[in-house]
């Protein structure tokens, strides 16, 4: 057969590959065009905001401002003060918010996945009720939670009938982690003793999500998981009924499909919605803008909002793009951990060895 | 095909009643909400939870369509629109061509994709305000528009899915002669139609709710979109009242669209996941 594959053959390929690569800049073109205008030297832009002086008049392009360096970033990494405890405040804050709220979605929305995963009567219906909160705007969320967390809303009423008495919930800055070791008759240590980061002494750190951030923690839930569970849906698809009916013949249980058949085949579905689900989380700010203003007592702050609070109501421009670009650079490291994470797991051995020691673990985890 | 295996009814009847609960537990605010719409104000505070409001009145309705509601319907309405659509298919073109068709800097293109997807939305705010300032397009539909007509997270969902297609098909109509944009119209994409319903789903709830790029691209009362004029009831000078009636409504109209359009797709949804594709 080589010898046939002669001159012209070759050449008609060639000519083929340039038509496929003319046709390939051509499809990205309108992409990268959008994204490169509004996006990339956007980007740039504030790149150089948060080494200039720009004081919000004008062009931050126009000869005048200067170039300061990394005094917008040490304005509030290293020196001490308050936006430096505004700065370590945000950040516990979304951290919290992301250990929480990225298992908990992905659980969630994984679960609601292979519950109307095949077509079963009703399962329309079910699919339906699980998205219909992703369609909401997160405004409209935000209206309905203020109602539904208000100190004598719903929530609080339901919790009288078993007689409980709700925190105040928006209005309530106590750390959950401190409520628990308060129950435990564990007391709060005295004020200023000991190590302090960012401002944020080591008690603030371990305060877990206020109760008020709980209440985001909750929307979030609420509100992601059925976006999600379409992804997980789109990736189910992809798992043929044969595989899963040879499984079933082979006499394996519903959890040993799960574990062995389905979560496999499922890891770049997995992925993909760790990935977006955490990038998100790291960007809260609709609702903090339209529930919260970061109150109360600063524990609904995410450093997103203070970058807005910075630049477009305190006019500390430089500091604002910087707090977003140390934001960027979270959310890049997050992302890199998640696929190293996630790719290590793939090499079959280490793999294998590694579900037989995560399952010894998993009673704990799978209610 | 023959079903096998008839005891997994047991399994499935508590799949069933799990999912039942579960709807519930998840349309419940919403059903509260529009109930406490249509209370006063002093019955929405003292008795949220019935669902039965007594007496029943539409003063928050009236309210708000008498004033800002309207426009602000119309707003979101174009923008969802244009939005939308231009978003599935400028989206679709760049991940095929990310994923199947080998062009000078495709790398570069995806890595950027890849980071401009970490950029947080609010690093965006500033420089967005200058760069639609800067075109001359502050506070016109054209700068609320424009910058949002592709989005990288759907250029990544498309991508992996063309990656997951076997090329098999694609290139049978290659060697029939079909040009590449032939190829993608009318093989690829149907084909991916499953991952293009979620990108159209994707999208339509990003732009209906995007509120950031709405706060910094406009400043006219006439250009805000629903997000924007309903977070003002809360934001703005009215959040310490507890007018909720009126917000829930707000809330409520807002929603409502959205939730006509969602039920005539979801069919949709259904039938094209019961059209899936097998390899």
């Amino acid at each position: 057969m080589r010898s046939i594959a002669t001159a012209p053959r070759r050449r008609r390929r060639s000519r083929e590959a340039r038509g496929r690569a003319l046709a390939g800049l051509l499809f990205v073109a309108p992409a990268v065009i959008i994204l490169g205008v509004f996006l990339f030297l956007p980007i740039l832009t504030a790149g150089w905001v948060s080494v200039s002086d720009w004081n919000g008049k004008g062009s931050p392009l126009q000869p005048g401002v200067e170039f300061v360096g990394t005094a917008n970033y040490a304005s509030f990494l290293t020196e001490e003060g308050l936006a430096q405890k505004d700065f370590g405040t945000s950040i516990r804050n979304n951290l919290y918010y992301v250990l929480v709220s990225v298992p908990l979605v992905t659980a969630i929305a994984l679960a609601l996945a292979l519950m109307v995963n095949k077509s079963r009567r009703g399962n329309g219906v079910f699919r339906t009720a699980f998205y219909f909160p992703s369609v909401t705007s997160s405004v409209a969320l935000t209206v309905i939670f203020l109602f539904l967390f208000n100190s004598t809303g719903v929530v609080n009423e339901i919790l009288s009938l078993i007689n409980v008495e709700g925190p105040t919930w928006m209005a309530d800055p106590r750390g959950i982690f401190h409520l628990a070791l308060e129950g435990l008759g564990i007391p709060k240590p005295a004020p200023g003793a000991g190590f302090e980061f960012w401002g944020v002494s080591w008690w603030d750190w371990l305060s877990g999500p206020s109760v008020a951030m709980t209440v985001f923690i909750l929307m979030a839930a609420l509100a992601a998981s059925g976006t999600f569970m379409l992804i997980f849906l789109a990736g189910l698809q992809q798992i043929s009924d044969e595989i899963e009916e040879a499984a079933i013949i082979d006499g394996t249980t519903r959890w040993q499909r799960f574990r062995y058949v389905t979560l496999p085949m499922l890891r770049p579905t997995l992925f993909t919605v760790l990935t977006l689900c955490m990038i998100g989380s790291w960007q809260v700010f609709d609702q903090i803008y339209t529930g919260s203003q970061g109150n109360p007592a600063k524990t609904t702050l995410t450093p997103a909002y203070l970058s807005y609070e910075w630049s477009f109501k305190s006019s500390d421009w430089g500091q604002g793009a910087a707090v977003s670009f140390i934001l960027f650079a979270i959310i890049l490291l997050f992302t890199l951990l998640q696929r190293w994470g996630l790719r290590e797991r793939t090499s079959d051995r280490s793999g294998r060895l590694r579900a037989a020691r995560t399952q010894k673990g998993d009673p704990s985890e799978d209610h | 095909m023959p079903r096998r295996r008839r005891k997994v009814r047991r399994g499935d009847l508590v799949l069933y009643a799990a999912a039942s609960v579960l709807s519930l537990l998840f349309i419940s605010p919403f059903i509260i909400s529009i109930a406490n719409s249509f209370k006063t104000d002093a019955q929405a505070t003292s008795d949220p939870l019935s669902l039965i409001p007594s007496p029943v009145t539409f003063a928050a309705y009236e309210q708000i369509l008498g004033s800002w509601f309207p426009q602000a319907l119309t707003n979101s309405v174009i923008i969802t629109i244009v939005v939308t659509l231009s978003r599935a298919f400028i989206n679709a073109l760049a991940g095929y061509a990310l994923s199947r068709l080998d062009f000078p800097g495709r790398r570069i293109v995806f890595a950027s994709i890849i980071g401009v997807l970490a950029v947080p939305g609010v690093v965006l705010l500033i420089p967005r305000f200058l760069v639609v300032h800067q075109l001359g397009i502050y506070n016109t539909y054209a700068g609320l528009i424009i910058p949002l007509l592709c989005d990288a997270a759907g250029i990544f969902i498309m991508k992996n899915y063309f990656d997951s297609i076997p090329v098999s098909i694609e290139e049978a109509a290659r060697i029939d002669g079909a040009g590449v944009f032939r190829t993608f119209w009318s093989i690829v994409l149907p084909m991916a139609l499953p991952v293009v319903v979620t990108v159209l789903i994707l999208s339509f709830q990003g732009s209906w709710n995007e509120l950031s790029h709405f706060i910094v691209a406009a400043q006219d009362p006439d250009l805000s979109p629903l997000t924007k004029a309903v977070a003002s009831l809360t934001a703005g000078a009215g959040g310490k009242e507890n007018r909720f009636p009126l917000k829930l409504a707000a809330a409520a109209m807002m929603t409502l669209p959205v939730a006509i359009l969602f039920f005539i797709f979801q069919r949709r949804i259904v039938k094209s996941e019961s059209g899936a594709i097998k390899e």
